[in-house]
């Protein structure tokens, strides 16, 4: 079988993992932010599918399933903080949400 | 690993009716005043079945509940309850006084009257655990709980100064006890166990020890009793104590200190009891005669009882620490007695303080013409008091002199002599009381109380139900104490072997 | 008690119990069902109580004269056991004994019945009716502890009746306890009754040393127990102690010098207990005492000599008194002393028949007197009623209290009684003569007996003669300063003319007593000595004395100058109204002292009660209770730690442990404010410093 080298995987998980990064760090709107946590988790998950295939090993796939589940309950979570903060804030700029400072 | 229940329910059964009284509407009065006037009782009723179960003539432990308890790094700790004939008339004690005590309560106790039962049944628990318990740790922990009911019935319900009393009571009775328990953790952990039929068995205990170990036991029992000089608490307990406190006070809480010494003391440490007779009869002497001259100057009439509380109790260590079995069983039946006769005198200062509000000598008077029935009662306590032959007070007095006058321990008979002399102080100060109450002329009180709109009455029928059992036993040790020494007589027999062997 | 046996027997021993039983029955009936009763049904009931003892005691002596003066003893139950400690209420019948029992019933049950009299107008002038059963009550208990008192066979239970007759002396004497002797309000009459408990208790202290010492050299209390040991170990220092502890507890009960001074002052109690406790049955227990002890003292010769001393002192000394006392009572109560001296004298000296003779014919003549001084008081009383209310409107009680105070038994305030109570003046002369020691009344036989011993064995007792004659020549003389002072001359206040005389439930028994006074000596008359030959059976080395002409001749006219004496000094020229005493002049400050009884109680007062007085209070007030109850309770340990405390909790807490806490905490602060400013609250700024430091990390990992 003439598979994809596992080098490809890698590289595409890299660069979706930098967008993910750079999308939090830039972006102001919390939505947005939470989009680009969702894109680093999937960049971790590729990366984890990709050594699995490669080792020939389960348990890097299990492992994803894990942390699909874990995002998609952190995904409930993350959007009903986001709606509460709405309803208080009528906004979902980070850069607004800054009462915890020091 | 025995287990008899009877020692056990007569203990605990007083806690029936705490639990049940948590649960009545503070309101009702009537109800609560019986349910625990019922349950003491009860275990009054229990402890004669005890006594039926008794076995006079064993002069050992009978009734024994021996349970592991705390069994941890070494230590022996253990559930350990039985009666023999040192504790049986005290625990009959304790179990007869209180539902005296509480009767006599329906009158003088308004306020948070709940809680003063809730409070008195576990004072009954406490003081019954002390005569029962057979584990120097278990002994202990009853010992130190019998503080706490008794703090709050003098911190509650006492007199004006009723704080400054309960916090002396409380401070000068625990700083004795932590030095015993010192002793008792010396004895648990160097001997293995904690139990004390086991700790006399065993003995051994080096002579330079057992002096440590004695004081610091002595210290303990000396301010409970209270010895001269460390009595000082106990004109203040007595003075703000409710009525049902200080009788509980004056005849049984006292008596666990006398108890203490022949329990552990003497047959513990019985080189050192040996040792410091001399000594401890001394300070009998000096209590004695220093009780009687100062009770006679009292202008109150509880204080008066409670100094000569000192005086007695004086009789009561000299008795126990003349070491043979005259002394020792005068000793014992003397705690009876004084259980008895000071507890019938301040039932009846507190009822006429119920009337007068006032205890100063000085507006008394000519009270026999008024209250003829309360005047006679008085005589009869008041003499039994001062020893009079033919009531209770005289036969303990007669056989504790007696043994202290020949006593091989003490040494001399000057100690008896001297004591003797107590025997004409106490019909001064007595005397003195009854006079300046019930003869003479009419006091001002009488008038005052008429102002007041009522005259004085003579003694009411619960009055009478309340102190007639006492006038019985007044007559009956008086007369007829054969059956009380019987009880005491073998095991007393066996403790004086012990000591003799100690003398050597 | 044991009626099988008696019907078996044929005697009585059995029935001796009943001695105590029967009066405390008649004590509890009067209590139990008295308040309802009449003053008479009262009276019976006591009286009858009384006077079935007794009966029992004749009984007893029948017995025991049918079987030879045999010692019978009765086991009634257990008392006292403990190791060789074995105590019994056990009876003690023999001829000693019985005539103890027959003595105070007998006299106890005339006395019950005067007192039927007595009281019932006593407590009408004291306004107080409630108090006529309460004084039988307690004349019942005392008959009770009395009995017990001689019936018990061991110096425990004897001491049981020497405390409870001490007892009801105390409750009898201040019986009127919210009056004075004048019937004034006061506290005096209670004061009276705790001084004799108080001196009795001084006694009875000595009584319970003897019986430690008895017990722990002689290993029981039981009489014959003690007397057998005692012969067989006669070690003169134990038994001189003992002796001389027991004559401590017989001055207190039989009121001999030093303890002597209650009984004058017991006469606030009414008259029939005068009688009865204070002359002829109580204050002679201390005789009995010694008699009983008779093998002890027989022992010693040294101790049975301080005995007789003191008895032959106190009967001069007493005597001396009486000469210089007014009150009627008083009189009669240093006579008493005086006599009961006499009595211990005998014992002493070990002639212990004749101290018995004279207890008996004593009981009989003193208790006439006391209980005639007492019709003489009580018809003073009704003719001073009778003056102050006219007319008999007894109800007025307000005017009762205004009057003037007005001493009834004060004989200055008498004079010619003789007229107006003529019976009371015979029984009153045959008390005196037998008192005076007159042939050929009961007085001489027994008085005789004793000088006649004290003259005897004068080489083994030296003075006791001579202090008892003087001690008879001051009697007669007393008697008969009293007789004519009383009786004759003119009445010397309105209320003397105006005496009444006493009715018949008083007077008859003063008649049967009267008779015994004449003819007692019948007891004990030389030639039959019937006494002696009944008391041999109990009492060791007795014997019969001669008749002697010369001593019974010495004192009888030794009776007769002080008689006539009295007559010149107050016969003759009889005393005026406000007139004072003519012995006062002619013995200038000795009859002060007499008439201040020698100033003894002054004396006991400045040396013993002041400074015991004193004491108390130092020991209570300034010691127990100012230094070591406040002082250093309150100011040493309380304030000590107080103190400890504050020093702990100011410089040592605030200053040192609290300082360096605050100092740490004032550190943390100031770091704490420099770094918060790294917390800006922008999300990304932390997702930025998280990334940083997963490069860091990842960056370490890569290149290490």
């Amino acid at each position: 079988m003439n598979a994809v080298p596992v080098n490809y995987y890698i590289i595409l998980s890299a660069i979706l993992f930098t967008i993910g990064a750079l999308g939090v760090l830039i972006r102001r709107n919390a939505l947005v932010i939470f989009m680009s946590i969702e894109l680093m988790l999937n960049a971790a998950n590729l990366a984890l599918v990709a050594f699995s295939s490669a080792n020939a090993q389960l348990d890097g796939q299990i492992f994803v399933f894990f942390i699909m589940t874990v995002a998609a309950a952190e995904v409930a979570v993350g959007l009903a903080l986001i709606v509460a903060v709405f309803r208080t804030k009528k906004s979902i700029d980070v850069d607004q949400i800054n009462v915890l400072k020091g | 690993m025995d287990f008899e229940l009877l020692p056990n329910l007569v203990t605990f059964s007083p806690l029936v009716g705490v639990l049940i009284l948590f649960f009545i509407n503070p309101e009702k009065k009537v109800l609560f005043r019986w349910v625990a006037l019922l349950t003491s009782l009860v275990t009054f009723g229990i402890s004669l079945v005890l006594l039926s179960n008794f076995d006079a003539s064993n002069p050992n432990l009978q009734m024994v509940t021996n349970l592991p308890w705390i069994q941890v790094a070494g230590w022996n700790i253990s559930y350990y309850m039985g009666v023999d004939g040192l504790s049986i008339l005290l625990i009959l004690l304790t179990t007869f006084l209180t539902p005296i005590a509480l009767l006599s309560t329906w009158s003088a106790i308004e306020e948070r009257e709940k809680d003063f039962n809730i409070f008195f049944l576990m004072l009954e628990v406490g003081m019954l655990g002390v005569f029962m318990a057979q584990d120097l740790f278990l002994f202990y922990v009853f010992w130190e709980f019998t503080l706490v009911p008794m703090y709050f019935l003098i911190g509650i319900w006492g007199g004006p100064e009723r704080i400054y009393a309960s916090i002396k009571f409380f401070l000068y009775t625990m700083a004795g006890s932590l030095l015993m328990l010192l002793a008792i953790l010396w004895l648990g952990i160097n001997q293995g166990t904690f139990a004390v039929p086991a700790l006399i068995e065993m003995g051994g205990i080096p002579a330079g020890i057992q002096t440590w170990l004695f004081l610091a036991f002595a210290v303990a029992f000396a301010i409970k009793v209270p010895m001269w000089p460390l009595h000082s608490w106990l004109p203040d307990a007595h003075v703000q104590a409710p009525t049902a406190g200080s009788v509980i006070l004056a005849g049984v809480l006292l008596k666990m200190g006398t108890y203490g010494f022949v329990r552990f003391n003497l047959p513990l440490f019985p080189e050192a009891a040996v040792k410091f007779a001399p000594m401890m009869a001394g300070l009998a002497v000096i209590g004695i005669i220093y009780g009687a001259i100062v009770s006679y100057y009292q202008k109150d009439i509880k204080k008066l009882v409670a100094y000569s509380s000192i005086s007695h109790l004086g009789f009561v260590m000299l008795g126990l620490f003349a070491l043979n079995s005259q002394g020792i069983q005068g000793g014992i039946l003397q705690m009876i007695n004084h259980g008895i006769s000071t507890g019938a005198l301040f039932l009846l200062v507190g009822m006429i303080y119920e009337q007068t509000h006032t205890r100063d000598f000085e507006v008394y008077g000519g009270l026999w013409k008024v209250m003829p029935v309360y005047g006679t009662v008085m005589l009869v306590v008041t003499l039994s008091s001062m020893g009079l032959p033919g009531l209770n007070g005289f036969v303990g007095e007669f056989t504790i002199l007696l043994g202290a006058f020949g006593s091989e321990a003490i040494g001399s008979a000057w100690y008896a002599g001297l004591s003797a002399i107590g025997v004409i102080l106490a019909a001064i100060y007595m005397l003195y009381m009854y006079q300046k109450i019930f003869l003479g002329p009419e006091g001002s009180i009488v008038q005052t109380v008429k102002e007041h709109g009522h005259a004085l009455r003579d003694l009411s029928a619960r009055e009478i139900i309340t102190i007639a059992p006492l006038l019985v036993l007044i007559f009956w040790i008086g007369l007829y104490p054969k059956p009380f020494f019987t009880l005491i007589a073998p095991t007393v027999d066996n403790l004086v072997l012990v000591l003799q062997a100690a003398m050597g | 008690m044991n009626l099988s046996e008696t019907v078996n027997t044929g005697y009585f021993f059995g029935l001796v119990p009943l001695l105590v039983f029967f009066p405390i029955a008649g004590m509890l009936f009067n209590m139990i069902f008295g308040g309802k009763m009449s003053e008479k049904a009262i009276g019976t009931v006591a009286s009858a109580a009384s006077g079935l003892t007794f009966v029992v005691a004749v009984l007893l002596a029948y017995s025991l004269s049918a079987t030879h003066g045999e010692l019978h003893q009765v086991f009634l139950a257990e008392w006292i056991h403990i190791g060789e400690l074995q105590l019994d209420w056990t009876f003690r019948v023999d001829t000693l004994s019985v005539v103890m029992m027959l003595v105070v019933s007998g006299v106890g049950t005339l006395i019950h019945i005067y007192a039927i009299g007595y009281m019932h107008e006593d407590v009408r002038f004291k306004d107080d009716v409630r108090r006529f059963r309460r004084f039988f009550v307690f004349l019942n208990l005392f008959i009770a502890m009395m009995m017990i008192l001689v019936s018990g066979d061991s110096y425990l239970m004897l001491f049981v009746g020497w405390e409870g007759v001490g007892l009801c002396s105390f409750l009898l004497i201040g019986f009127w306890y919210d009056f004075n002797i004048l019937g004034q309000k006061s506290t005096e009459n209670a004061e009276a009754g705790k001084k004799a408990f108080i001196a009795n208790r001084v006694g009875d202290f000595g009584f319970l040393l003897a019986m430690f010492t008895t017990f722990w050299h002689f290993g029981s209390l039981q009489f014959d127990a003690v007397f057998e040991s005692a012969s067989h170990h006669p070690d003169p220092v134990v038994i001189s102690a003992i002796t001389l502890f027991m004559l401590i507890g017989v001055t207190g009960k039989s009121a001999q010098v030093p303890l002597y001074v209650w009984l004058p002052d017991a006469m606030a109690g009414p008259t029939p207990v005068s009688a009865l406790i204070h002359a002829a049955t109580m204050v002679t227990a201390g005789v009995y005492l010694v008699v009983r002890s008779a093998p002890l003292y027989n022992l010693v010769h040294s101790t049975s000599y301080i005995v007789a001393m003191i008895g032959a002192v106190t009967a001069l000394f007493a005597a001396t008194i009486a000469v210089g006392q007014y009150d009627i009572k008083k009189v009669l109560a240093y006579s008493t002393i005086s006599q009961l001296g006499f009595m211990v004298a005998a014992v002493g000296m070990g002639a212990y028949v004749a101290g018995i003779f004279h207890l008996a014919t004593h009981a009989f003549f003193k208790a006439l007197l006391f209980l005639s001084a007492g019709s003489i008081i009580l018809g003073m009383e009704r003719g001073h009623h009778h003056l102050a209310h006219g007319h008999g409107d007894h109800d007025d009680a307000d005017a009762h209290h205004d009057e003037e105070v007005f001493d009834p038994g004060d004989m200055r305030n008498m004079g010619n009684l003789r007229k107006q109570m003529p019976v009371t003046f015979w029984l009153y002369m045959a008390g005196t003569l037998a008192l005076a020691g007159i042939f050929p009344f009961a007085g001489f036989w027994s008085k005789d007996e004793i000088l006649l011993d004290a003259k005897l064995h004068a080489e083994h007792y030296p003075g006791v003669y001579w202090l008892l004659a003087a001690a008879a020549f001051l009697t007669a003389f007393y008697m008969g300063r009293q007789i004519w002072m009383v009786f004759f001359g003119k009445e010397r206040t309105e209320v003397a003319k105006h005496a009444q005389e006493s009715p018949p439930v008083m007077t008859v028994p003063l008649m049967v007593l009267a008779f015994l006074a004449v003819f007692g000596g019948a007891l004990n008359l030389p030639g039959s000595h019937a006494l002696t030959h009944w008391l041999e059976h109990t009492i060791e080395g007795v014997h019969a004395g001669e008749f002697d002409f010369m001593v019974a001749g010495v004192s009888t006219v030794l009776a007769l100058i002080a008689i006539g004496i009295s007559w010149l000094l107050y016969g003759k020229n009889p005393l005026k109204a406000g007139q004072i005493d003519p012995l006062k002049k002619p013995l200038g400050f000795v009859f002060t002292g007499m008439e201040n009884k020698w100033f003894v109680d002054e004396g006991y007062g400045a040396v013993i009660i002041r400074p015991f007085e004193k004491l108390a209070k130092f020991l209570s007030i300034d010691l127990d209770w100012n230094f070591w109850h406040d002082w250093f309770h309150n100011e040493v340990v309380y304030a000590g730690f107080q103190g400890l405390a504050k020093f702990l909790a100011d410089p040592v807490d605030m200053g040192i442990i609290n300082a360096i806490a605050d100092w740490l905490a004032e550190i943390t602060k100031r770091s704490s404010e420099k770094l918060s400013s790294l917390q800006n609250g922008f999300v990304r700024s932390y997702a930025l410093s998280v990334l940083v430091g997963v490069v860091m990390i990842l960056g370490y990992l890569l290149l290490k």
